[in-house]
């Protein structure tokens, strides 16, 4: 049995930063790199099917991006995937989350697992896109923000809620594979120990290209893409007025405001 | 290929608000002749067309469809049927659940252009051009969609008005396909807990996030809340590790401030997904170490500062 779990490491800013010179993205040194937080969510949730399998479970991570993302694919190793692949070309920069879902499924397809699951979305770009165009690349049957999941693996069937707006749910079977893509809160990630952080860093990663995926230059890139960024820039800033001065002067103006706001809701 | 089709979404029968702004964001695109129509998806679609009759819509499509409530395969199928037939330039859906479940299999079998979160659509030079933001919020990114004959936008709630006059818009039928689907949808399950509290008619709320650091920390927070007459509310993942009950949660999966009109909010970073819940707040008052927050962008006071300092000081004046 295996489940796989695609994963990006994000990017969050610094608190200054700059635009690139060509305004389409913010200069490289600005970014702080991590494990993307939903599939942290997602890959416990695929240890923790695999811890509770009497078969034995193969729980796969793969991300698309260039070398330096290994980082966060040994933190999926030291957290239990047992193996990881990277999916990289020059012929992919520029790729969007859809040319990304194309690289992703055609991966996929080489590794047949019985389940995928993405997360929701990227903490960074939030498309919440790739895992449901993952699927439809493959073919398969998919549902989105999938907050509580009960399946066997290998089993033919899964159930699951997913969580809508304002606090509701609605419970759904679908037929496996599939892919889901998994929300925060499904479960608790757990913590990397020491001991596996050291082991992950000993594993291979496992790197293949699109050729190695039997995919052209024209599956990938702009031209694989189904939006071109044309330009960023940092929007005007919001209209909060700042309350000026030390922790019991800033406290003493939000008093104020509190009474206040009493003083008119009397 | 022109004109704009709107994508109205339903639940257990009632359309959700966020349909009637995309009919306001569409406006913006419809080029001169170019028509607005709204397709609603349901098993009794008929229902549903009266509350669509509005300003602005040329004609509703009315499509029945065999599931009781939204379902991938189903919608997928019908909302991909409904484009081959009619050739949009622009297909506007909800930036919501149900779509996150659909739009972006339709963009992969029908190659359209895409993209999601957009809280801004309009024509530069004839193109069209989608804002979204980028890098948690912190910028906004332009993107446009070059060669693409039909080009669907996810719109973020909130932020297009929907149509305040009437219409009198043509309504017609679409045949959806017959679809074998591969998930079937059960019960649905309303979010309930042995917390009384209702985030919702709250008029003063004291919300925390990720800032107040661990679960220890909670019980100060707690004891300011009731000092101060506030209701306790929280950021999602506050809730997600359990130190307070989901039923506090503000926030697009969580409650809505529905009735608030004083919001603190200590130690949140303002994730859009929480700005969904409280950003229509009359006074918003955001209490964060980190200057960059978004949730500055929506605060109408902003208080950069340690909170557990500034919680200490506050509680002393009450």
């Amino acid at each position: 049995m295996k489940i796989l779990i695609t994963v990006k490491q994000v990017a969050a800013l610094d608190e200054d930063f700059e635009i690139r010179a060509d305004g389409r993205d913010v200069e490289e040194e600005f970014l702080i790199r991590d494990l993307n937080e939903w599939d942290d969510y997602s890959l416990e949730e695929a240890v923790k099917i695999k811890e509770a399998s009497s078969d034995p479970v193969e729980v796969v991570v793969m991300s698309v991006a260039p070398g330096e993302a290994d980082e966060a694919l040994r933190k999926c190793l030291a957290k239990g995937a047992d193996r990881a692949i990277r999916i990289w070309d020059d012929g992919l920069e520029g790729s969007d989350p859809m040319a990304i879902a194309r690289v992703l499924a055609a991966a996929a397809r080489s590794e047949a697992p019985d389940m995928l699951f993405a997360g929701v979305q990227s903490s960074d770009q939030s498309f919440a896109a790739t895992g449901i165009a993952t699927a439809a690349f493959l073919g398969w049957p998919h549902a989105a923000v999938v907050s509580s999941l009960d399946y066997a693996p290998g089993a033919k069937r899964a159930v699951f809620r997913r969580e809508l707006e304002g606090g509701l749910l609605h419970e759904v079977e679908i037929q496996c594979p599939a892919v889901l893509t998994i929300q925060l809160g499904i479960n608790t990630p757990r913590y990397a120990s020491l001991r596996s952080i050291k082991q992950a860093a000993a594993k291979p990663i496992e790197v293949k290209t699109l050729a190695d995926l039997g995919l052209s230059a024209g599956d990938a890139g702009e031209s694989g893409s189904h939006s071109r960024i044309r330009r960023m820039y940092i929007p005007d800033k919001g209209r909060a007025q700042l309350i000026e001065g030390d922790a019991a002067a800033q406290a003493a103006r939000l008093a104020e405001i509190i009474r206040e706001f009493k003083g008119d809701a009397a | 290929m022109s004109g704009v089709l709107v994508i109205a979404e339903q639940r257990r029968g009632e359309l959700r608000p966020v349909s009637l702004e995309l009919i306001g964001a569409a406006q913006a695109l419809r080029g001169a002749g170019d028509t607005v129509a709204v397709a609603v998806l349901a098993p009794s679609p008929e229902r549903l067309v009266d509350s669509l009759k509005l300003a602005g819509v040329d004609e509703i499509v009315a499509v029945k469809v065999a599931a009781a409530e939204f379902d991938p395969d189903t919608f997928e199928a019908a909302i991909g049927a409904l484009i081959e037939a009619r050739k949009p330039g622009v297909v506007l859906v909800a930036h919501s659940v149900d779509s996150f479940g659909c739009a972006a299999a339709l963009a992969a079998k029908l190659n359209l252009g895409f993209a999601t979160d957009v809280f801004k659509a309009e024509r530069i030079d004839g193109e069209l051009v989608a804002t979204r933001g980028g890098y948690g919020q912190k910028v906004n990114v332009e993107v446009d969609f070059p060669g693409r004959a039909t080009v669907l936008l996810a719109i973020r709630a909130g932020v297009f008005k929907p149509p305040e006059q009437p219409g009198a818009p043509r309504v017609t039928e679409f045949a959806a396909p017959a679809t074998a689907s591969r998930s079937t949808g059960r019960d649905f399950i309303e979010l309930s807990s042995n917390d009384d509290v209702d985030m919702t008619a709250a008029e003063f709320i004291l919300t925390i996030g990720r800032g107040i650091g661990e679960e220890a920390n909670v019980a100060q927070f707690k004891e300011l809340a009731d000092a101060v007459g506030a209701t306790l509310g929280c950021s999602r993942p506050i809730a997600d590790a359990g130190w307070l009950p989901k039923s506090r949660q503000v926030g697009q999966s969580g409650k809505t401030a529905s009735a608030c009109k004083l919001y603190i909010a200590m130690g949140v970073s303002g994730a859009i997904q929480h700005l969904a819940g409280m950003k229509h707040v009359a006074t918003i008052v955001a209490v964060n170490s980190d200057a960059g927050a978004s949730i500055f962008g929506v605060a109408k006071y902003g208080v950069v500062g340690d909170i557990f300092e500034i919680a200490e000081e506050l509680r002393r004046h009450f």
